[in-house]
């Protein structure tokens, strides 16, 4: 049985006691099948219906902690650098760190990230609810995929937007002269950080295409809900990171 | 059914893992006999290659190292074992992500090919050693087999990140997911213990080379200044257009550099744990304390990559922090080393047994990890003392050093879990007495090759040199020690054929094994996979009526007994 | 300072395969280096007979002496052990390395280069000249980029050996041209990085008159093994009486 989001109240599996004692109760309104009924003689555990999801979630969770590692070391680049400096003929320490002032198209191109993250977890939201999910399990039609795929476009469309935006901004800062070789270190940490960014959120896009393609392709419900979810924790992933390298960029120059 | 070439089958990804690693140690092996060759004999020519030129010998070094720290000793121990192993010694039936496993093996693959490719560009293989100091690897310039050579190494580590993140996070999927029921965390073999540190440390720190390697090639070829400093003069032409920091290329490589170290050598100290428990016949003493050994070591390798840079520029009190943190690690392996002492010595518990522990050729690599382990590990806090590393630092006695704490106990494991796990890899057991011949001339050419080196180091003969003799010194009171160097490495290398011979043989003629060969406890050597839940611990040898019995970790625990 | 328990220095060497010492701290540190050789052979030769005896013995009986309360006791006394290392160590890195050099100590620039040491004099008026990359012609013999217009270098003495007087304290002011480069001198128990970009500073006390060798111990390119210099310590007389011929040879040149 897929995971779902209930208001009903359910009480987990108890632990077993061992010796005696009452059997776990399982108060669900849907009789529980699917997780704990054994149908077809997996060895049995502590799954329950959220099995592969939780060990997707948990990859993803792992694969974006190496990924907040990478862009710790690049931030932590970006404070040593900007407090190099050399001495000069006149033995003052200067440096040759120049603050950039961040085009304010990127301001713009926050907020949409932000509602981009906001749509993203509509979408998500909408694979888990309870009545739909159980439609689709039963082959009853897709209706939350119908629900969640205009959402899921949005997202599309907004942070299609946002590349678009870090790619006028680039444009903005060539027109006034800064290139990512010129010999401007906030300038290449610009470019690097936003360039870094970027190519995230492409693989972000990309996934979510591919999420809004499986969405009809895939024919398992758990699988769907796979698909959005991870697609969304990484969006969102990406999102606060964004929050993080954007005030980094704007504020600590 | 998918193409057989392209498996998930996460038994065969290990068994291809594992011939990666071996197809990387035979060349890195090549390379070393090369390199040591050459510095009893500079001016000889040798067959084929003729004569090799300063640069070649730096290239020899740098690709040894890298060949051998990355797609040898971060490759085998970890995931190689882990794809063979540790699915069924959690009670899983694959790894949690299995085409991502596959995937991780062929970028491991790609990334190996095109590190060999470095030999083959014009100028060659990068002479800067597997830690490429900027601005000696940040400019083509400055020296030959910086240009493409360097490009291709950064191309090849990148890669390889991509590849040990992958499978770090499967791994941790695995560990934290797809445990059977019952199997707990005090449950747990001491093997899962260690990869789950390893991945850990894995996904936190080779984000940080790949970073710095972004950073290098944008340095190399996108006119940035991260590393290089305003006003480098390289060959009469000044690159230097920025106030980059050579220092901060130090910090990024050793924050990822130290870890991986301790990545290279933990799921040896698992290993050995589990190794113990089953040859000595007995539980582990402290099995709790054991892991929380693991896990402190792996923490506290989070913090000591500044004893690395102790004379390289860095601010005498970071010296003395980094000093006291690189202490602090001698204490939970000194525990580690004193649980596996006693694991050998005191009886079963339950009582008497008239015969002491067994030593086939699993539990002689075991104990010669162990000696390695101990040795090397030894002269740990003596290059942990900042004053004394001013001396010994880049000599010689560092080369001994890590050779005998990470190479030499890492491979002694590579080979334990070799011979232990063939049998699950072929269902046949590897030839005895070659296992027994192959461990002892091992042994002794190992410590022949890598124990004199702390002599030439104290002797001051610092590293990368390609001679002895120079414009100012000859370190002619030691070419007598280097000459026996040369020649135990050559034995050692020749020991190792035996081994060679005896996998490949085995393979198709060993004697075939019987399901459990080695009376272990863990799962992965449980007969038919359909057990229940878990009850028992990890490693149930006892005593009882005078009769050694044990109780493998898939039969359930009775409540009648 | 522990030099008030000065050792024959042939005793902590012959025993050591390290190079005679000529500085007034290697005493301390030979000392120490001796301390813990001893200290971590005993261990691991103590283990190895451990593991030896582990394997020969047959145990017969329950051997109280390794149970769990003996490993603690173990463990007990190898901290106290790590403990005494890391503090005896510590003193004496913070005594080279926490203060500067004294006040009166010379000063003496060394500059690495692919692959060649050069050693800069600051001559009478106890100052350097400024150098720059762009100025630097080793053809011309202008090797360190000395600017013709800064009067501070005109009396700086740029040589290829490294020439000091014994007993006098110097603090060594470390740059390099290029790459990372190593300055270590193993007679004087010297090591330290030049690193480009950065200006260090190393100070010691040569001792006792000699020749001793000046090595690069990081990797810098294809002539890293070449790239060596010789430190001759000589008696203050001596050196006097060679940096002043240096001098009134600079004096005389033409001005660069």
């Amino acid at each position: 049985m897929p995971a779902t989001f209930t208001r009903h109240p359910v009480e987990i599996e108890r632990k077993d006691t061992g010796i005696g004692g009452k059997p776990p109760l399982d108060r669900r309104p849907t009789g529980g099948g699917g997780g704990d009924d054994n149908w077809d003689n997996r060895p049995s555990g502590r799954r329950g219906p959220r099995e592969l999801l939780t060990r997707y979630r948990l990859g993803v969770l792992f694969a974006l902690a190496g990924d907040l590692m990478f862009f710790v070391a690049l931030v932590s680049a970006f404070f040593v650098r900007q407090s190099a400096g050399h001495f000069d003929a006149r033995e003052n320490y200067v440096s040759d760190w120049h603050a950039l002032a961040v085009p304010p198209v990127l301001w713009i191109n926050t907020a949409i990230l932000i509602l981009s993250s906001l749509t993203m977890e509509i979408a998500r939201r909408q694979l888990f609810r309870e009545i739909d999910v159980m439609d689709e399990w039963l082959g009853l039609g897709r209706p939350a995929v119908k629900r969640a795929a205009p959402w899921m476009v949005a997202t599309f469309v907004l942070g299609s937007l946002f590349l678009a935006g870090q790619w006028i901004a680039w444009e903005q800062l060539v027109q006034q002269g800064f290139y990512f070789n010129s010999p401007d270190p906030s300038s290449h940490f610009f470019y690097l950080i936003t360039g870094v960014h970027g190519v995230h959120l492409l693989l972000g896009i990309a996934a979510l295409a591919g999420a809004l393609a499986g969405m009809f392709i895939l024919r398992r419900i758990e699988l769907r809900q796979i698909a959005v979810d991870c697609t969304a924790w990484y969006w969102h992933t990406m999102g606060i990171f964004w929050i993080f390298l954007f005030a980094l960029l704007a504020f600590f120059q | 059914m998918k193409l057989r070439l392209f498996t998930t089958h996460h038994r065969i990804l290990g068994i291809l893992y594992l011939l990666l690693s071996l197809a990387t140690v035979a060349i890195g092996t090549l390379l070393s006999l090369l390199m040591r060759i050459h510095r009893v004999w500079p001016d000889t020519p040798l067959p084929i290659i003729g004569l090799l030129k300063p640069e070649d010998y730096l290239a020899l070094v740098t690709m040894h190292g890298t060949l051998m720290i990355f797609f040898v000793l971060t490759i085998a121990p970890q995931v190689g074992f882990a794809s063979l192993v540790l699915p069924e010694q959690i009670g899983a039936r694959n790894m949690a992500f299995p085409r991502l496993n596959a995937a991780s093996f062929w970028i491991a693959l790609a990334a190996l090919l095109v590190l060999l490719a470095a030999f083959f560009v014009p100028k060659g293989a990068p002479i800067s050693g597997w830690t490429s100091y900027p601005p000696l690897s940040a400019i083509p310039a400055a020296g030959p087999g910086e240009g493409a050579g360097m490009d291709l190494w950064l191309a090849s580590i990148g890669l390889f990140c991509l590849s040990s993140w992958l499978a770090a996070v499967n791994i941790l999927a695995t560990i934290l997911g797809e445990r059977r029921a019952g199997m707990t965390w005090t449950r747990l073999p001491m093997t899962v213990w260690a990869w789950l540190i390893t991945s850990i440390l894995t996904l936190l720190v080779f984000a940080v080379l790949l970073a710095a390697i972004v950073l290098l090639f944008s340095d190399r070829h996108l006119g940035s200044s991260f590393f290089v400093p305003a006003g480098d003069l390289i060959n009469g032409t000044i690159v230097g257009r920025g106030d980059g920091s050579p220092l901060l290329w130090l910090h990024l490589f050793w924050f990822f550099g130290h870890p991986e170290v301790y990545i290279a050598v933990l799921p040896g100290m698992g290993l050995a744990t589990s190794l113990f428990a089953n040859f000595a016949r007995r539980d582990v003493p402290g099995y709790r304390i054991m892991a929380t050994m693991l896990v402190a070591i792996g923490l506290l390798g989070l913090v000591v990559w500044g004893h690395h840079m102790f004379v390289s520029g860095m601010n005498p009190y970071a010296g003395t922090a980094f000093a006291l943190t690189t202490m602090a690690i001698a204490v939970p392996s000194t525990v580690e080393v004193l649980g596996w002492l006693s694991m050998l010595t005191l009886p079963t518990p339950g009582g008497l047994w008239s015969s002491g522990p067994r030593f086939p050729t699993p539990m002689l690599f075991a104990l010669g990890f162990l000696s390695f382990f101990v040795a090397g590990g030894l002269t740990g806090p003596i290059l942990a003392q900042p004053a004394l590393d001013s001396y010994l630092h880049n000599t010689f006695f560092v080369v001994a050093h890590f050779h005998m704490v990470m190479a030499m106990a890492g491979t002694f494991s590579i080979f334990a879990g070799i011979y232990y796990w063939f049998p699950l890899m072929t269902g046949r057991l590897m030839n005895e007495t070659l296992g027994k011949l192959h461990f002892w001339l091992s042994i002794i050419g190992a410590w022949g090759t890598f124990f004199p080196m702390h002599l030439s180091g104290l002797a001051g003969e610092p590293r990368h040199y390609e001679r002895l003799t120079g414009p100012a010194t000859s370190f002619s009171g030691i070419v007598a020690n280097e000459r026996g160097i040369t020649s135990a490495a050559l034995f050692l290398a020749a020991a190792q054929l035996i081994f060679l011979w005896n996998v490949f043989w085995s393979a198709r003629r060993g004697r075939p094994a019987q399901p459990n060969p080695w009376q272990a406890t863990t799962l992965e050597w449980a007969p038919v996979a359909a057990f229940g839940r878990i009850d028992r611990g990890p490693y149930e040898y006892e005593i009882a009526l005078n009769e050694m019995i044990f109780h493998p970790q898939w039969e359930s625990a009775s409540k009648q007994e | 300072m522990s030099a008030m328990l000065l050792e024959p220095v042939c005793i902590a060497q012959s025993h050591l395969w390290l190079p005679p010492n000529g500085s007034l701290h290697g005493i301390a540190l030979d000392r120490l280096m001796r301390w813990n050789l001893i200290a971590i052979c005993v261990c691991c030769l103590a283990a190895h007979v451990w593991l030896i005896v582990a394997k020969l013995r047959r145990p017969r009986s329950n051997h109280a002496a390794y149970s769990t309360p003996f490993r603690w006791a173990l463990l007990a006394a190898l901290c106290p052990m790590y403990v005494w290392l890391a503090v005896t160590a510590q003193h004496l890195w913070a005594a080279s390395r926490y203060a500067g050099p004294s006040l009166e100590a010379m000063q003496v620039e060394v500059v690495g280069e692919q692959f060649q040491w050069y050693f800069r004099y600051p001559g009478s008026d106890a100052a350097f000249g400024v150098t720059r990359p762009a100025l630097a012609n080793a053809a011309t013999g202008n090797p360190l980029g000395l600017d013709a217009r800064d009067p501070r270098g005109s009396d700086d003495v740029v040589s290829s050996a490294l020439v000091l007087p014994a007993g006098r304290e110097v603090d060594l002011r470390l740059r390099s041209v290029d790459v990372i480069h190593g300055l270590f001198i193993p007679g004087m128990r010297v090591k330290e990085n030049t690193v480009p970009g950065l200006v260090l500073h190393v100070h010691f006390t040569p001792t006792t008159p000699g020749t001793y060798p000046i090595l690069c111990s990081q990797v810098c390119g294809l002539g890293h093994a070449r790239m060596q210099a010789v430190l001759s310590v000589v008696s203050p007389a001596e050196f006097d009486s060679w940096l002043a011929a240096r001098e009134r040879a600079r004096s005389e040149q033409p001005a660069q």
